[in-house]
């Protein structure tokens, strides 16, 4: 049963109406067969990129959709019930096109946000580092000046797309003065000097490639560079902050894959005589599910009508992806349950959707980074009182 | 050229879809309502000719409030304009009703090359465009896989059993159309955008100039009398391989007519 919305206009239900049918038509019947093989869905980001759905929130001004994060969040939210794969990497792509959005000089954003939004295009976000995970500011790539250009020399780890984008955000040093010596870059992925480490093998999210990125004095132009020298890790955190109400909404996604199924199949499935969803044990557990995703969503709505108003929502947006990736883990680990053992063989998707939820958890900041956030929000609000 | 699509509101053909025991009608208001599907394959046939010929595409639509957001997707997708011909006394017409209502404001509107679907998912009755062909007296060219405009004349390849008839006829036309034809596109978030500023001209019975008389449900030369679930599927045929497994399959294959 497709969550039932609440959406703030005409366009905006046709847009959600939009995203359904592509998600079922062109996106959930693959999902399983690309996870199992590890398959990049390369081509399905074209099909959302020629319906404009690669550059929602941005600008019309350069080919964005000018839509407010309540309506882009929930699109991605039905992306990522179809699969979460492609809502990771919506979600990503758009985390990675915000540096230039937001931090680019007029003359930056003519000249690539369009292209960067068109839809043909795949763009990755590439922070973290072997020794810099949860505390990204010890960050050691190194770029150094020489004439028109930065000469990079580094390796970056984690990278979601790496491989498979276009383009890369790249974070490096460009001075020693640890907070205050991060800069961002944006590379262009044939870069001479730019090569790309074997991909990681991992639990779950299989589809979407993870791996190094690195850099062997490769060249990037200093006019490719977002903001001044030495803002790289404000602009991080700034999009992070954001790319979390992504994550969220992905969860709240993949948890609502894992009811929908839960329930499809408590209806079906009979035991002592009758379909099991007439037994309250279960009621309460779907019942329960049905609760965490519901108020998960809400969570993440608050949070980007915040954004959208233009009030500050960073205790909110790690709010809403602490609640929403814990909701998923818990829902999806139920769902199996609910399938029995059915629930726990690859016939069935809830197991996948189990293995996805894990890593939301533990990306874009993990949950504990994301208490850390919040409690420092709460102690700086209590001081300027 | 002037091309009108013709494209109906059916519920949605993955929806369970019930018969309302009052008037045995066809329960629309509890499903959601799509378009239907042979007429997506219509929108997008209109479009690529009006691009190839330098045409306009209007959507015409029959049907109740709802059908609006059937003719805002067909918009989206890049017609250019929209009919929508809702009224009380249009409910329960059947094809003789709808086919004269149609043709009305087809006559009024005016068109070289009208384009449906071959059938709709809800009735499959799949004679609304000979009737609307006879109706307007212009050449009907039905299930066609290929429509080629070449002037004043339209080639369609007509689908058969064997293959295709090649059939020629001058315009102004009807086509139907089949799902071998395109592939129709999706509708784009600029597209969505564009659609709200597309005109959409809202037609009453009185407003067209249609004798409410002879359509409706009152007016229908048809009547359901009863009706019933559809049963449950019966066990199927097994084949025993003893050895001529193969011919007995493709026996049974071509008495069924699937080779
Ligand atoms: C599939 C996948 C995709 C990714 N994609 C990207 C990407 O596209 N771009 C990118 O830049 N990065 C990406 N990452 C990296 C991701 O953001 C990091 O893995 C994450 O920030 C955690 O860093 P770490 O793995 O080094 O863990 P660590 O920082 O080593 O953390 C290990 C554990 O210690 C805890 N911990 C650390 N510090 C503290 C503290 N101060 N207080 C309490 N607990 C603490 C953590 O919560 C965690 O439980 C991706 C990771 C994965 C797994």
């Amino acid at each position: 049963m497709p969550a039932d919305r609440m959406l703030p206009t005409e366009q905006a239900a046709d847009l959600v109406a939009l995203t359904r049918e592509i998600a079922a038509k062109e996106l959930a019947p693959l999902a399983s067969e690309y996870e199992a093989a590890s398959r990049f869905p390369r081509e399905q980001f074209r099909v959302l990129g020629k319906a404009g759905l690669l550059g929602l929130p941005y600008p019309e001004r350069w080919g964005g959709a000018a839509q407010p994060y309540e309506v882009y969040l929930q699109v991605l939210e039905e992306i990522a019930t179809a699969w979460m794969t492609v809502g990771v990497g919506l979600s990503v792509h758009t985390m990675a096109c915000y540096p230039l959005a937001r931090f680019g000089s007029d003359t930056q954003r003519d000249e690539w946000l369009p292209d960067l939004l068109a839809g043909d295009v795949l763009g990755a976000y590439a922070l973290s580092e072997a020794g810099a995970g949860s505390d990204a500011a010890a960050l050691t790539a190194r770029a150094v000046r020489d004439g028109e250009d930065y000469r990079v020399t580094g390796t970056k780890s984690w990278i979601t797309h790496a491989g498979e984008a276009d383009f890369y955000t790249v974070f490096v040093r460009t001075s020693d003065t640890g907070t205050e010596g991060i800069s961002c870059l944006l590379a262009v992925a044939d870069t001479p000097g730019l090569a790309v480490g074997p991909a990681e093998h991992k639990m779950g999210l299989t589809g979407s490639p993870t791996a190094q990125l690195i850099f062997d004095d490769a060249r990037i132009p200093i006019h490719r560079r977002m903001g001044e020298e030495g803002e790289g890790l404000r602009i991080a955190l700034d999009a992070l902050n954001s790319g979390r109400l992504g994550i969220a909404a992905c969860a709240v996604g993949l948890a609502q894959a894992a009811l929908d199924e839960a329930v499809s199949y408590s209806i079906q499935r009979e035991q002592f005589g009758r379909p099991i969803i007439e037994f309250q044990g279960l009621q309460f557990l779907l019942a329960d599910m049905a609760a965490a995703v519901q108020s998960a969503r809400a969570t993440y709505l608050e949070a980007a009508r915040r954004r959208d108003a233009g009030l500050d929502f960073r205790r909110h947006a790690s709010i809403a992806k602490l609640v929403a990736t814990d909701a998923a883990m818990k829902v999806t680990t139920d769902a199996v349950q609910v399938l029995g053992g059915a629930g726990y063989t690859r016939d069935f998707p809830v197991e996948r959707y189990m293995r996805e939820a894990k890593v939301p958890q533990i990306f874009e900041g993990t949950n504990q980074i994301q208490r850390m956030v919040i409690a420092r929000e709460l102690r700086k609000a209590a001081r300027s009182r | 050229m002037n091309i009108v699509v013709c494209v109906k509101q059916v519920p949605d053909t993955w929806a369970e879809r019930t018969l309302r025991p009052a008037d045995s009608c066809l329960d629309r208001a509890s499903v959601d309502g799509v378009i239907n599907e042979l007429d997506e394959y219509a929108i997008e046939e209109g479009l690529l000719q009006a691009e190839a010929h330098d045409g306009e595409v209007t959507i015409l639509s029959m049907g109740p409030q709802k059908a609006a957001e059937s003719i805002r997707k067909a918009l989206s997708m890049g017609a250019d304009k929209a009919v929508h011909l809702v009224d009380d006394g249009l409910a329960g017409s059947d094809a003789l009703g709808t086919s004269l209502a149609l043709s009305t404001v087809l006559a009024r509107i005016g068109f070289d090359l009208v384009i449906l679907g071959a059938e709709a998912t809800d009735a499959r009755m799949g004679v609304l465009p000979a009737m609307l062909a006879e109706r307007l007296r212009v050449p009907q060219l039905s299930l066609a896989r290929k429509v080629e405009i070449d002037g004043n004349t339209v080639t369609v390849h007509r689908l058969t059993e064997y293959g295709y008839d090649q059939v020629v006829a001058s315009l102004p036309a009807v086509v139907s159309v089949v799902e071998k034809i395109n592939e129709p596109r999706y509708p784009s978030f600029k597209g969505i955008m564009a659609a709200k500023k597309k005109p959409v001209e809202t037609l009453s019975l009185a407003d067209a100039g249609i004798d409410p008389a002879q359509v409706g449900l009152g007016a229908a030369a048809t009547e359901v009398l009863s009706f019933a679930k559809r049963p449950p599927r019966q066990a199927g045929t097994i084949v025993k391989d003893e050895g001529d497994g193969g011919s007995k399959a493709a026996e049974f294959l071509a008495a069924q007519k699937f080779i």
